[in-house]
């Protein structure tokens, strides 16, 4: 079984997106934050990051940062799901290794229509 | 609403669109209706029903056939298409058409553009390959409204979310605000035309691939038989077709037939009989060959 890691510091975002990605057939689990979300990683690599950008102690720019440098960390596959919605910010986190992108609000459609694109489903 | 004008609607939008709706989609036509009753300040369907049949009530006709068209699309909706499209239609029309550099695309249910700009983004990524080529893409579509929205491109922040790779949209798109233009290149790719597939259509010339997607699903046998039959006579013996992912000709016509390991897309029956790279082929003796160069004609449309 896949399983994805939801970094948000939300936790009604973080129920949301958990009931979806278990109706898709992924195990979850869940950080408030990128710090948190950063040893979890170095525990277990997940097969896929949906990753919040605002969160505090760490962004969620500076944790795939982070992760990419992490021995395996190549291997999640991340896609950003945040309020940014400007190109700006879409083409730093893609610049910073990110696998795709999700501007909030999103629905089911959309995070299995991403998660597809980056061949999780 | 009446029984009668229950059917007296239903015989229209047959006539009129080709769409078929089965005994129980009273709730479908209230739904859809009941707004177009209010905006032209009419109390009920039954006095929209009352209004259709007056004199002069063309323009509320239109209204009624377009509002009863279902008109959702995607970008890249269902992928394997378009992946077919870049890497087994464009491939093989490069090596056909090589001496001519010229490729017709038709989209002939085109709605709010997804589909034809889709290709438009395949063509581009593809253009490399395609240099001094001159590609055109014809988006029809029996809605004027939808035709607006593709012609204007600009598409909700939800809407670019469901198929369109983020890559595509930092590529192509233009942001304003909370929506997103689709770039004026692309735009510049895709002519737009009213049309109705119930009438004849053989005036766009000849193409050499056709996407028909998601509406003949919802006509009956006989009107898909005979629109199916007419897109065969303006493909040439090489040419494809593709349909939705719940349409088939099987069963249908012998007029296409389905490609093997290729879900979705169809060459017609010529095709197989033997392969042709001539630019109008058609194997069948009985086929008068089509007349040539249909493309001046439609050229100085824009
Ligand atoms: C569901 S959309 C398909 C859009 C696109 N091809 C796709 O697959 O995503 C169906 C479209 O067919 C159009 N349509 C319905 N009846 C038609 C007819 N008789 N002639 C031309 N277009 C028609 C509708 O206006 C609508 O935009």
């Amino acid at each position: 079984m896949k399983n994805c890691l939801v970094v948000d510091d939300s936790s009604v975002i973080r129920k949301v997106a958990r009931r979806i990605l278990e109706d898709l057939a992924f195990e979850t689990s869940e950080a408030e934050d990128g710090m948190k979300a950063l040893d979890m990683c170095r525990k277990e690599m997940p097969s896929a990051i949906l990753l919040d950008w605002n969160m505090p102690v760490m962004d969620g720019l500076e944790f795939l940062a982070q992760l990419r440098r992490e021995p395996g960390g190549e291997k999640p596959k991340v896609v950003f799901c945040t309020t940014e919605n400007d190109v700006a910010h879409i083409a730093k986190a893609m610049r910073a290794g990110a696998d795709e992108y999700i501007m909030k609000p999103f629905d089911r459609e959309i995070v299995e229509a991403k998660f597809a694109e980056v061949g999780l489903i | 609403m009446t029984p009668f004008e229950y059917d007296y609607l239903r015989g229209f939008l047959k006539q009129r669109s080709g769409l078929v709706l089965s005994n129980e989609k009273q709730y479908l036509i209230e739904s859809r209706l009941l707004p177009v009753a209010r905006k032209a300040s009419l109390p009920s369907i039954s006095a929209l029903v009352a209004k259709m049949k007056e004199p002069g009530a063309g323009v509320l006709c239109d209204a009624v056939v377009e509002a009863m068209t279902t008109n959702e699309s995607f970008f890249f909706r269902d992928k394997v298409p378009f992946e077919h499209f870049t890497n087994t239609m464009l491939p093989a029309m490069l090596d056909a058409r090589a001496r001519d550099r010229r490729l017709r695309i038709w989209c002939a249910a085109a709605s709010t553009g997804q589909e034809p700009y889709s290709l438009a983004m395949c063509l581009k990524e593809a253009e490399a390959r395609l240099a001094g080529w001159r590609i055109e893409i014809i988006g029809t579509d029996l809605s004027n409204e939808v035709l607006e929205k593709a012609r204007a491109g600009v598409y909700s922040q939800f809407e670019v979310q469901r198929g369109l790779p983020i890559n595509h949209l930092l590529k192509h798109f233009v942001q304003n605000g909370d929506t997103w233009q689709i770039s004026s290149t692309l735009r510049g790719m895709v002519q737009y035309r009213k049309l109705n597939l119930l009438e004849n259509f053989s005036s766009l010339g000849q193409f050499d691939i056709v996407f028909c997607r998601n509406v003949l699903i919802y006509f009956d046998n006989q009107t898909k038989i005979d629109i199916l039959g007419r897109i065969a006579k303006m493909l040439p013996a090489d040419g494809f077709l593709v349909l939705g992912a719940a349409e088939t000709v099987v069963g249908l016509t012998d007029a296409f037939k389905p490609m093997t390991d290729k879900r979705g897309l169809y060459q017609t029956a010529a095709a197989g009989a033997a392969p042709s790279t001539q630019r109008y082929g058609t194997t069948g003796a009985a086929t008068p060959a089509p007349a040539p160069t249909p493309y001046t004609r439609l050229a100085t449309v824009r």
